[in-house]
């Protein structure tokens, strides 16, 4: 190899990866349809699509855990030459160099983070472990790259951001020569998003080709050479980063025009819903609300931002009902609320779209149909003779997926087939069919694609014109610009005052997400974000 | 006082240690195929199975030692059955579990009595004698509870010091610890999960299969049915007491071992104002009472009883 800088992605000599023709078919359905992609030193790729577009399928071809049916995959050696790559082998893959940071880490929680990255490096019958070679070795990566983690806690100890780095640690330890990220941004904060990307531009500039598996188009603008666009399992385009523009790389994306979504000015009505001076002490902040003023008055969507794990739980919670304040008062249309539980909540037009919608939105092994019921059961609409009127049932679930466009072999099939973009249309269709009063919407489009997203904001919109008040709690902050009237920031349990959409700069708000900066019309009334 | 007389006597401590010994190899075994990710409910049956082939090749003709590790093959193969049933078919660890007890018992009763049809009194073997080391069988009050002790006992001992040095000193340790927290992973690093697995309930089957053969050559000199009488469940909740950690699980199996010589001797002192009953609860009753002071927080192996396919993640 040469010790020149691999700023340029042209030279052929440099190419690092080349898929060529790569096909794969799961029976009738095309996964990946001929697709060409090479990779050099020193270059960022963006490997863009919507979810099912193949993405994922091809790095498992890279990865050996599925063998292409037809097409080549071809690693540059260390000494240069070109060479195939032993289909269907993870360890050949290893052993070529390339390194892969999966969305779910691959860690073990109870090791620490160098037994983590040490884990299979050396031979398995040793008598005894070596460290102090790998914590050299480690230490001159964390210095060189400024992945900086204290590698003796356990991983269970670390944050996600830090878990991150543990697992590109791993890749580099075993001198990966490229890495592959799968939606490395989708649990980290702007500010950890920053620092990561940093870290890759500086692993760049030392040779280290990347791969970014993503959907989210500003953040791989930001740090990318060349952009790939995948489509149905084909590639549709591709093009320098530096010539794309974020409209047309999501209109290859999707394969349509994205409407782009857009606040009509509407006055705000009445107070929905009154949280004063709540307070939820259950010991850690995750779960835990400290003396919060919230209010949600019809026709205006409220935007909660913050990094997950800060309080977040506690007010979904409280707001569906589930649980009630040690002290302060609800107040729901003006009437204080005495009883805490679900259905009462849900009587009075609360709807919500939960945080974990394969957990706690549905109900995988019922049917489409039966999911969507599944809230109402208890309304006589749905009965008859006090059984569950399957045909009204049924026919109901067929409007919905019709109107909401439920991608699902129909309203029999089994809910957990659907995928998570369509589980959340059909959440959806659940919430809003019933013209709820407010709609508790907790991180409604998170791991969804363009589509998906822009079809989940557009929903919210149109109940917050038809008077609804929405509670929108997400860590997006394009989101929470785009569609909040009214945005307050979630930190560490504290809530600040809402604050005007229009009056908010971006990388304050991100800050103030991170508990760095106190609100600026902040009220003596509630803390500030401040650490309690 | 006559308590303190018990518990300061050499000989009390010389018969907890002496019961202790199978649960040591018992929960050490659970204990290695739980660090996997394996819950191994064959043990009772692997503990019988031990029991028999160990006594039987000995009564055959092989030598004590030969036994050990007939025994050893023994839960070796049940364990492989168990292994295959939950590892690469991923069937669910309970149930593969019960069946391997249920297999292993019948299968161990049925070839004693198709061996020895007819005989009214189960046949001896000569078993492990106490071992007399010189200088150190002769120290006051640590020779006879400790250096006295049969050969097997000295075995298990020596197991719990390399359990341990493998689980936390070796690689191979580490890759355990791995697998049985996240198998990804140790797939992620090249390195087979399955095999891992396979290996950890083969050798840990091995380890309760000793457990076993310990009561029928060392404890006992015969094969009796229903000699097992409940031990290997005990190693089940021992290796919860003891957190997975085989330092733990020592004085867990000695803490049980002690409870059960302290009752006997109890019922010597007191027996006429309490029905014998009573003191042959008191060892079980303790272990439920010190498994919830200390278990109720365990810190179960994140990927306990969860199967993992190869492919899927």
């Amino acid at each position: 190899m040469s010790s020149a800088a691999h700023t340029s992605s042209e030279t052929l000599q440099d190419l690092l990866l080349s898929l060529a023709g790569v096909t794969k078919r799961f029976g009738a359905l095309v996964a990946n349809d001929a697709i060409d992609l090479t990779v050099h030193k020193g270059e960022i790729v963006a490997l863009l699509g919507e979810n099912g577009a193949g993405k994922t399928t091809l790095m498992n071809i890279l990865f050996g855990h599925y063998v292409a049916d037809e097409g080549t995959v071809t690693v540059a050696s260390r000494d240069g030459t070109l060479e195939q790559l032993e289909p269907g082998a993870p360890q050949a893959a290893l052993d070529a160099g390339i390194g892969m940071v999966h969305q779910h880490f691959t860690l073990a929680e109870n090791l620490t983070g160098l037994d983590n990255i040490v884990l299979g490096t050396e031979s398995i019958f040793r008598v005894r472990r070596d460290r102090s070679t790998a914590r050299a070795k480690l230490g001159e990566l964390m210095a060189g790259s400024g992945l900086n983690v204290d590698l003796d806690q356990p991983i269970h100890k670390l944050t996600v951001g830090e878990k991150q780095r543990v697992e590109i640690l791993k890749a580099l330890y075993r001198d990966a020569r490229l890495l592959v990220l799968d939606e490395p941004t989708a649990v980290l904060t702007p500010q950890e998003a920053d620092s990561l990307f940093a870290i890759l531009r500086k692993l760049a500039a030392t040779g280290l080709a990347v791969i970014i598996i993503a959907h989210k188009l500003a953040e791989v603008l930001a740090v990318s050479h060349r952009i790939a666009v995948l489509r149905g399992g084909a590639k549709v385009g591709e093009m320098k980063t530096s010539e794309a523009d974020h409209k047309s790389i999501a209109e290859l994306m999707v394969g349509r025009e994205v409407p782009a979504s857009r606040r009509t000015p509407r006055e705000a009505g009445k107070p929905v819903i009154t949280l004063a001076d709540v307070i939820i002490d259950r010991g850690d902040s995750r779960r835990s609300l400290h003396s919060v003023n919230v209010t949600a008055r019809e026709g205006e969507i409220l935007g909660i931002a913050g990094v997950s794990g800060n309080g977040q739980a506690a007010l979904a919670q409280l707001i569906a009902g589930l649980d009630k304040p040690d002290s302060g008062t609800v107040e729901i249309f003006g009437d204080k609320v005495t009883k805490f539980d679900a259905h009462t909540f849900a009587q009075n037009g609360i709807a919500r779209i939960p945080e974990d919608r394969h957990h706690d939105g549905m109900v995988g092994s019922m049917t489409v149909a039966e999911n969507i019921a599944i809230e109402d059961v208890r309304s006589a609409e749905y009965q008859k003779l006090g059984f569950l009127d399957f045909d009204v049932i049924r026919k109901r679930a067929e409007h919905a997926i019709a109107d909401y466009d439920v991608r699902c072999p129909g309203p029999d099939a089994p809910a957990r087939l659907l995928s998570g973009g369509n589980i959340q249309k059909l959440i959806l269709a659940r919430v809003l069919e019933k013209s709820p009063r407010l709609i508790l919407a907790n991180q409604p489009s998170r791991g969804l694609d363009v589509g998906a997203q822009s079809e989940v904001h557009r929903r919210l919109l149109e109940a917050r014109q038809n008077g609804a008040a929405v509670i929108l709690i997400s860590e997006d902050l394009d989101e929470l610009l785009t569609i909040s009237d009214q945005i307050a920031v979630i930190h560490a349990g504290h809530i600040t005052p809402a604050m005007p959409t229009e009056s908010i700069d971006r990388s304050e708000l991100g800050l103030m997400m991170a508990g760095q900066k106190a609100a600026p019309h902040a009220t003596t009334t509630t803390n500030p974000g401040e650490t309690a | 006082m006559e308590i303190i007389d018990i518990l300061l006597a050499a000989s009390f401590w010389e018969a907890a240690i002496r019961i202790a010994t199978p649960l040591i190899f018992g929960v050490l075994g659970a204990l290695i195929c739980e660090r996997a990710g394996v819950l191994n409910l064959g043990i009772e049956g692997i503990f019988t199975a031990g029991a028999m082939a160990g006594w039987m090749a000995v009564w055959l003709g092989a030598g004590l030692w030969g036994g050990v590790l007939v025994a050893a093959l023994a839960g070796a193969f049940f364990g492989l059955i168990h292994a295959i049933l939950t590892v690469p078919l991923g069937l669910s660890q309970h149930v593969s579990g019960i069946g391997v007890t249920l297999l292993a018992t019948s299968l161990s009763y049925f070839t004693y009595r198709t061996a020895l049809p007819d005989v009214s009194s189960p046949p001896r073997i000569e078993p492990f004698r106490p071992l007399d080391i010189p200088f150190l069988s002769d120290l006051p009050f640590i020779g006879q509870a400790l250096f006295s002790q049969t050969a097997m006992t000295m075995l298990a001992l020596v197991l719990v010091f390399v359990t341990g040095w493998v689980l936390y000193r070796t690689p191979l340790g580490l890759a355990i610890r791995a697998v049985g927290d996240n198998p990804s992973s140790v797939e992620a690093q090249g390195l087979s999960v399955y095999g891992l697995r396979i290996g950890a309930v083969v050798v840990g089957s091995s380890l309760m299969a000793l457990g076993g053969a310990f009561l029928t050559m060392s404890a006992f000199d015969a094969f009796f049915f229903g000699m097992i009488n409940g031990r290997g469940w005990v190693c089940i909740a021992l290796t919860v007491f003891a957190s997975w950690r085989p330092g733990k699980a020592l004085i867990g199996a000695l803490l049980f071992g002690a409870f059960d010589a302290f009752q006997v001797r109890l019922q010597t002192e007191v027996g006429a104002f309490l029905p014998s009953q009573v003191f042959l609860m008191m060892p079980y009753i303790l272990s439920i009472i010190a498994l919830i002071v200390v278990a109720r927080k365990a810190d179960y192996p994140k990927a306990l009883l969860v199967p993992w396919f190869k492919g899927q993640r």
